[in-house]
């Protein structure tokens, strides 16, 4: 059995020691924010937080989780449902279409952001073109991620979390 | 028309529910017998188109797939602007498939239900505005009888009626049990004038923005059941290969796997209902079904196209050009008018296969018993998927409930329900309620892929530079392969569209068909033939003018002539206005600075199309290196739809369907060799990324009337040809095959 943390809470898994943590939040958590798209790791779909950095999901065994931390889409607001400022940018932007990759890009944008606080769109180019869009939002989400650069910088000044 | 009309009247019938809100949709009758059906995820679902609560909340329905277009929001739109309430109190409620069965088939419950073709918004356009005109005027009547004034002389405010003569105003919710007492008149009420518009043309969010950002939003593959188990299907490698025989004894080991059987595909050659023949694999758990195939030994009959190859196919299209194929349109006499120009261009072009590739595989809920069949699907289509159940269950449609959910991209895919069809065969064989999905390479190999063909064009110019016969000759797969009741003589049909420009715009023109085949399934890929089509006359025009002397923009100009209303057949008629697109590429150069002078090795391309109704220009500005690795430095695109209904929308599909064209026209290509498809994954399948698009990039909405048209296709097909026309301004390099891949390396380092 292999124990770690989703989104703040406990969980146990004690199905084949294998199973990417993609289908552990799907079929066996019901978390289906998190999107199945390549399995492959090469589109970003399913990208989470293990232990505050981003991680495709399809390509984590379970059986490398234990005691680690796993943050999904649906844990991201704050507990009083404050949206983060990448969520606030998305929405100020509107950047989804089908909205299928959505998930991936905000969580890939919020470890970015953390890493590269004030970014170029020469950083955004290096950084976030592992995560893909059949959509083409492309425009919305460069302009969101500036936003969000903007609302975290924004948030921090007026010391909040 | 009359019929439509009539069924419109019929869905139109108000009522009350049994917690006392206004709701019109479905007839009377069913309102009595509780909430309707129970719907996906549980939820109680409503075939209301509108519910007005007694706090003055509305509720509207959406009949439609929302496949990322934004129909969920348009159509909304054009209830709440009708029936005049504010857009913050208003929420949205999916509707499932509604059809009824007649004496003679089957008919829509509410409304036409089905997005492809750029119809979504324009087919309802009529209807959603008269649903909420109908509703408010109901509303109306109400309060007119309780005030004793007559109706005319009430008017409403978002959420009250208001009565001039009284002074009085009466909020909607107080107004609910009288109107839907009130019967419903024939006569459609007055809709607004364009001039009195609030919600409609305006700056609106998508109504799912919350539930898209923090990962709520249900689509197909979100479906939970109970009892749900999931189900991969082990598909042959070779095109229209079957299994001979198969192992299935490591597979059934796997912890999960519950069950392991054959599917029947149809016979290689007749008409889909599902791709192929397959082993199905069900267990407890998506990763159990996947590492049950994994485990699987399937020995595969390749069948009859073991021996297809993309070289073999772009041979044979080679050679076809070289003989004479049907001639499917001849106006004037192109023979004497080429023998007498003065300048003759002939150029050849090739357009790949390429695949759909939604972000969300292709899955499907299915649940069938004796009885009843229910399916939960992302699609385009749910009446197909309706059709498809019924096809493989044998029950009556309606016996078969089919619930829409949120689509993770369509594309045209999902306009087959082959994934529903296949859902509903494994369910009736394990008898347990299923999820089929498809894992990516099942995606990238197994597609109705957009056919590729060899385009050869030939112009005559005279003395004066002006164009005065024009051949387009194709060889290619026709998209229409294998449909059932298509003519070998309408195969061109799918591939060349004769009132498409430059028809009657060359006075001595033809067209000219070559049907190629290959065992690659084909289908509709948003704009279908008119991406090919508009890279192949685009790219043209360009090297016509450079040929010529002249200026491509120019010639253009030129050629398209003044604003006038033609005939067009196609779809987005009845007409064709090529001053429309006169106005957007003079919008485009201008934006684009077209005449200022570039630095060497920085170049200026443009396009520009007509189809399912709209208009799309392109403009982008191209830096070529010494070394041929190139970048779009700046994109200004423009879309005439008419009336924008939801510009946010209108916006994004024009920046999306620009970065689709990017994609396609980067690298985008499905091959084939010894019959099998040579792509699996975005590795070999690459879609564009965010560092391919330009942080400059200016989408347009240049307004025409007060009608809208289509949307979702017409932004696509000018954007590979204003790529490879800039790459051109900048390198002096042509590129006359897609996808461009490492062609202007090449071409540079030679």
């Amino acid at each position: 059995m292999i124990a770690f943390t989703v989104n703040g809470q406990r969980v146990e898994f004690d199905g084949a020691t294998d199973t990417p943590l993609l289908w552990v939040l799907r079929d066996h958590l019901r978390l289906t924010g998190t999107k199945f798209s390549c399995g492959l790791g090469l589109c970003g779909a399913c990208i989470v937080h293990v232990d505050g950095r981003a991680a495709v999901s399809c390509r984590v065994p379970v059986q490398s989780l234990s005691g680690r931390t796993v943050t999904t889409i649906e844990g991201l607001a704050g507990s009083e449902g404050n949206l983060h400022a990448v969520q606030q940018a998305w929405l100020e932007h509107d950047v989804a279409q089908c909205g299928y990759c959505q998930s991936g890009q905000v969580m890939a944008t919020v470890d970015f952001l953390d890493r590269y606080p004030q970014p170029t769109d020469a950083d955004i180019d290096a950084n976030m073109s592992s995560v893909l869009c059949r959509c083409g939002t492309y425009v919305r989400i460069r302009k969101a991620i500036h936003r969000a650069a903007e609302i975290a910088r924004a948030e921090g000044n007026h010391g909040s979390d | 028309m009359d019929q439509i009309n009539r069924s419109r009247r019929q869905i139109l019938i108000a009522g009350a529910t049994l917690s006392g809100a206004l709701v019109m949709g479905v007839p009377a009758i069913r309102f009595a017998n509780a909430e309707i059906a129970e719907g996906t995820g549980g939820e109680r679902q409503i075939g209301f188109f509108v519910e007005i609560g007694r706090d003055g909340r509305v509720v509207i329905g959406s009949n439609q797939p929302e496949i990322g277009q934004g129909v969920r929001t348009a159509l909304p739109m054009l209830v709440a602007e009708e029936l005049d309430v504010e857009w913050s109190n208003v929420s949205i409620r999916q509707m499932p498939l509604g059809i009824v069965k007649t004496a003679d088939g089957y008919t829509w419950k509410y409304g036409g239900q089905g997005v492809g073709g750029s119809t979504g918004l324009t087919s309802n356009w009529d209807f959603m505005r008269e649903v909420g005109a109908t509703a408010r005027h109901q509303l109306i009547r109400a309060a007119a009888a309780r005030l004793n004034v007559p109706a005319e002389s009430c008017r409403t405010r978002p959420g009250y009626v208001l009565c001039d003569a009284t002074g009085g105003e009466i909020a909607y919710g107080d107004l609910i049990e009288d109107a839907a007492r009130l019967e419903i008149p024939e006569e459609v009420p007055p809709l607004k004038a364009m001039r009195d518009y609030r919600i409609v043309g305006t700056r609106r969010n998508t109504v799912d923005a919350r539930d898209l950002v923090t990962g709520k939003a249900k689509y197909g593959l979100d479906t939970a059941q109970p009892d749900m188990r999931y189900a991969v299907i082990a598909r042959s490698p070779t095109l229209n290969g079957k299994p001979r025989s198969f192992d299935d004894t490591a597979a059934r080991k796997v912890d999960g796997v519950l069950d392991v059987f054959e599917i029947q595909g149809p016979a290689p050659g007749d008409p889909y209902i599902i791709l192929a023949s397959g082993v199905a694999i069900v267990a407890t758990s998506t990763w159990a079904a996947i590492k049950g195939r994994e485990a699987l030994v399937v020995d595969w009959d390749a069948g009859p196209n073991a021996g297809d190859s993309s070289d073999k196919f772009w041979q044979q299209n080679e050679a076809m050009l070289e003989s004479t194929g049907q001639v499917v349109t001849d106006d004037g006499d192109f023979e004497t008018a080429m023998g007498s120009a003065d300048t003759i261009v002939e150029r050849r072009y090739q357009v790949p296969f390429v695949s759909h590739q939604p972000m969300e595989p292709q899955n499907c809920y299915a649940h069938v018993t004796n009885e009843h069949c229910h399916v939960i699907a992302p699609t385009q289509t749910p009446s197909g998927a309706s059709r498809a159940a019924a096809a493989v269950t044998g029950l009556p449609r309606e016996n078969i409930r089919v619930d829409m959910t949120r689509v993770g991209g369509g594309f045209g895919r999902r306009l087959s329900n082959d994934y529903v069809a296949e859902a509903t065969m494994i369910s009736k064989q394990s008898g347990l309620p299923i999820q089929l999905v498809w894992t990516r390479d099942d995606d990238v190999r197994n597609d109705f892929y957009r056919p590729g063909g060899l385009h050869e064009i030939r112009a005559g110019v005279d003395g004066e530079g002006a164009v005065t016969a024009w051949t387009q000759r194709l060889a290619s797969g026709s998209k229409h392969y294998r449909r059932p009741n298509v003519l070998d003589e309408n195969l061109w049909k799918a591939e060349l569209y004769p009132d498409d420009f430059p028809r009657r715009f060359v006075d001595n023109f033809r067209l000219e068909y070559f049907h190629n085949t290959i065992g690659l399934p084909r289908g509709s890929w948003r704009a279908p033939a008119h991406t090919a089509n508009a890279f192949v006359i685009q790219s043209f025009l360009d090297e016509l003018a450079h040929e010529t002397g002249q200026d491509p923009l120019q010639l253009r100009l030129q050629l398209l002539g003044e604003a006038r209303e033609l005939e067009y057949s196609g779809h987005g008629g009845p007409t064709f206005n090529p001053g429309r697109l006169t106005k957007l590429l003079k919008f485009i150069a201008e934006r684009i600075e077209y005449n200022k002078k570039r630095e060497p090795g920085r170049g200026i391309g443009i396009a520009a199309h007509f189809t399912f109704g709209g208009y799309a220009a392109h403009a982008m500005e191209v830096s070529v290196r010494a070394d041929g690795e190139f970048r779009i430095e700046r994109i200004v695109a423009a879309i005439d739809c008419g009336l924008a209904v939801h510009p946010n929308a209108v916006e994004a599909q024009l920046q999306g369907a620009t970065v689709d064209g990017i994609s396609t026209a980067l690298g985008q290509e499905i091959t084939v060799q010894d019959g099998q498809v040579q792509q699996s994954n975005f590795h070999d399948y690459p879609l564009a990324r965010i560092g391919n698009i330009p942080g400059v990039f200016e989408a347009h909405i240049l307004p025409y009337d007060d009608t809208p048209t289509g949307v979702g296709e017409i932004g696509i097909p000018p954007v590979a040809p204003a790529l490879t026309n800039a790459i051109f301004a900048a390198s002096g390099v042509r590129i006359r095959r897609l996808p461009i891949g490492d062609q202007l390396k090449e071409a540079m380092a030679g």
